[in-house]
């Protein structure tokens, strides 16, 4: 294709990806508690009312503390389960490995909906453990497909090196497989986190009313008033994304990542 | 060591945990679901123990339908601007250098990973009389005076297509890096125009993919629920909104639940669809 057309039109994409960015960037830096476009002086008050004022820093709490427990309770679970699935073929492990997808690929009310169910029936509904759990759940797929990635990669002869050497299947796990997963293991982690960070809905219908996060507060703010504050907290979710998917982008294999994230290579 | 038989009950141990959780925190919360959406509700109470089909003939109501031929809709619309957008742009930048794909994908990943809520909250800015574009196009001298789009239903369209595009990518992303690079060259050495190239090889060669990403983006943006609620009005709720509005506003769960239930037996035939529409592979991939 012609290729001025083609930069116009990337450059069309950029627009669009970028301009809701650029626009709440700009209005966090208002001067007064007001939402103007472009700003109008420039202050960085809101940033510092973000982590200071009570109000936005428990929110802030707890999705830190709720994002990094569920990524790795997801990991716990995804761990054994790749590997179990990788070592053995066996029927029942695939259909669990579908379970652990099956989150993923549902529209997420629905799953929302059964842990409200669940959590009232249990009677831990509105406990942050709650939470905690349904998003390990919910996001479990992400470490599962790349943490059995990770072990799609390693080569069969190295293991059998290893046993060569006389090592046994423990040691082997250790020294070995484990060593070769964990960037794998990583990268799982980082986009649990980051996806739990941002999750409304299961966060909401869990335990909406007494734990709140942050998404849930954007939600409230935007329902009971505007503030720049709000803004601020997209601005450093924005930076934080950019930044942990930027490191496995360096570091990682992020097209490799992606090919196998995506449904079309679900096999 | 690798794809054999578990021998001996205690190699089955490493899956005990995992098996355990994803049983007792997903299949039993559907179970539960599926059980409530027979209960019968308790106006100011929960609801009581019961095989009541009323949830489900309820379903038959104006109201219902009307939203389920709406998030129908407007799923459709995005869909179908997502593909056709994406497919392009994902052509584009298979083709690009490696370093150049990788920066693109950190971009898509960091929007797909942004909450709907701060999505909702940049699109209701940016459409804005106050901070919106329209104060970029009255400075440019298109239009008379700022005026507010938000909320509306292209507020809702332009919010799910943002969330759905970089989701479009990533499902376009693995068939398309797979595409012979030769097949384009032959169509242009055997002097097929570049457009003739695009629309005739690489749209044709990748036919049952571009279904199954409209099917798959379709199912996703079904599942939006803070966009219409943020962005549109009332009329413009989708099916997502309507559950959550009975289930958390009307305190009705076992109506919620009941939709749900249809809702996942209408999302799962459609990823069932997926799976047969992309058994049927293009010829680059025999």
């Amino acid at each position: 294709m012609n290729r001025a057309l083609r930069r116009l039109f990337l450059a069309f994409i950029l627009i669009f990806l970028m301009s809701p960015i650029v626009v709440v960037g700009g209005v966090s830096l208002n001067e007064k508690k007001s939402l103007f476009f472009p700003p109008q002086g420039l202050s960085l008050a809101w940033y510092v009312e973000l982590f200071t004022e009570s109000a936005w820093m428990i929110p802030v709490e707890n999705s830190l503390i709720i994002a990094t427990l569920s990524s790795l309770v997801a990991i716990s679970i995804a761990l054994p389960l790749a590997y179990f699935l990788w070592r053995y073929r066996i029927l029942y492990a695939r259909v669990l490995f579908m379970l652990g997808i099956s989150p993923f690929i549902l529209p997420p009310v629905i799953t929302a909906l059964g842990f409200l169910a669940f959590w009232a029936t249990v009677g831990l509904y509105g406990q942050m453990v709650a939470t905690i759990i349904s998003h390990a759940i919910f996001f479990v797929t992400l470490p599962l497909v790349t943490i059995s990635l990770g072990f799609e990669s390693i080569e069969r002869e190295i293991i059998e090196a290893a046993q060569t050497m006389g090592a046994d299947s423990k040691v082997v796990f250790r020294t070995v497989i484990f060593p070769m997963v964990r960037s794998y293991m990583v990268s799982g982690f980082a986009f649990c986190f980051v996806l739990s960070l941002n999750e409304y809905i299961v966060a909401y219908m869990v335990s909406g009313f007494t734990v709140e996060t942050l998404p849930i507060k954007i939600f409230n703010a935007l329902r009971y008033g505007y503030t720049p504050v709000m803004a601020c907290v997209s601005v450093a979710f924005v930076l934080l994304a950019a930044l942990i998917f930027g490191l496995i982008g360096r570091f990682g294999d992020l097209p490799r990542l992606m090919g196998a994230l995506a449904p079309e290579s679900r096999k | 060591m690798i794809g054999d038989k578990p021998k001996g009950l205690r190699t089955h141990l490493p899956i005990l945990y995992p098996g355990v959780m994803l049983v007792a925190f997903f299949v039993i919360p559907f179970g539960i679901m599926v059980t409530v959406s027979f209960f019968h509700r308790v106006p100011g109470a929960f609801y009581t123990t019961d095989f009541d089909l009323n949830n489900y003939r309820n379903l038959f109501t104006a109201l219902f339908g009307r939203v389920l031929v709406f998030s129908i809709f407007i799923s459709a619309l995005c869909a179908v601007i997502c593909v056709a957008l994406g497919f392009p742009f994902t052509y584009f930048i298979t083709r690009m250098r490696r370093k150049a794909q990788v920066v693109w994908l950190v971009i898509l990943v960091s929007v797909l990973s942004l909450s709907a809520v701060i999505v909702a909250f940049a699109w209701s800015l940016l459409l804005s009389q106050t901070a919106g574009i329209s104060n970029l196009f009255v400075w440019l001298g298109l239009m008379e005076q700022p005026v507010s789009w938000s909320p509306g239903f292209w507020a809702v369209t332009c919010g799910m297509c943002y969330i759905a595009f970089p989701y479009t990518v990533l499902v376009l992303y693995p068939p398309l890096s797979r595409l012979d690079p030769y097949l384009p060259e032959a169509a242009q050495t055997l002097g097929a125009s570049p457009v003739k190239t695009f629309f005739s090889v690489v749209v044709g060669s990748l036919r049952s993919p571009i279904v199954a990403t409209l099917i798959m983006v379709f199912v996703f943006t079904l599942g939006t629920y803070l966009i219409p609620q943020i962005l549109g009005r009332p009329q413009h709720w989708t099916l997502s909104v309507l559950i959550t509005d009975e289930a958390i506003y009307r305190s009705n769960l076992p109506f919620a639940a009941a939709m749900a239930v249809f809702f996942m037996l209408v999302s799962l035939a459609l990823v069932g669809l997926t799976m047969v529409v992309g058994k049927g592979k293009g010829p680059e991939q025999r």
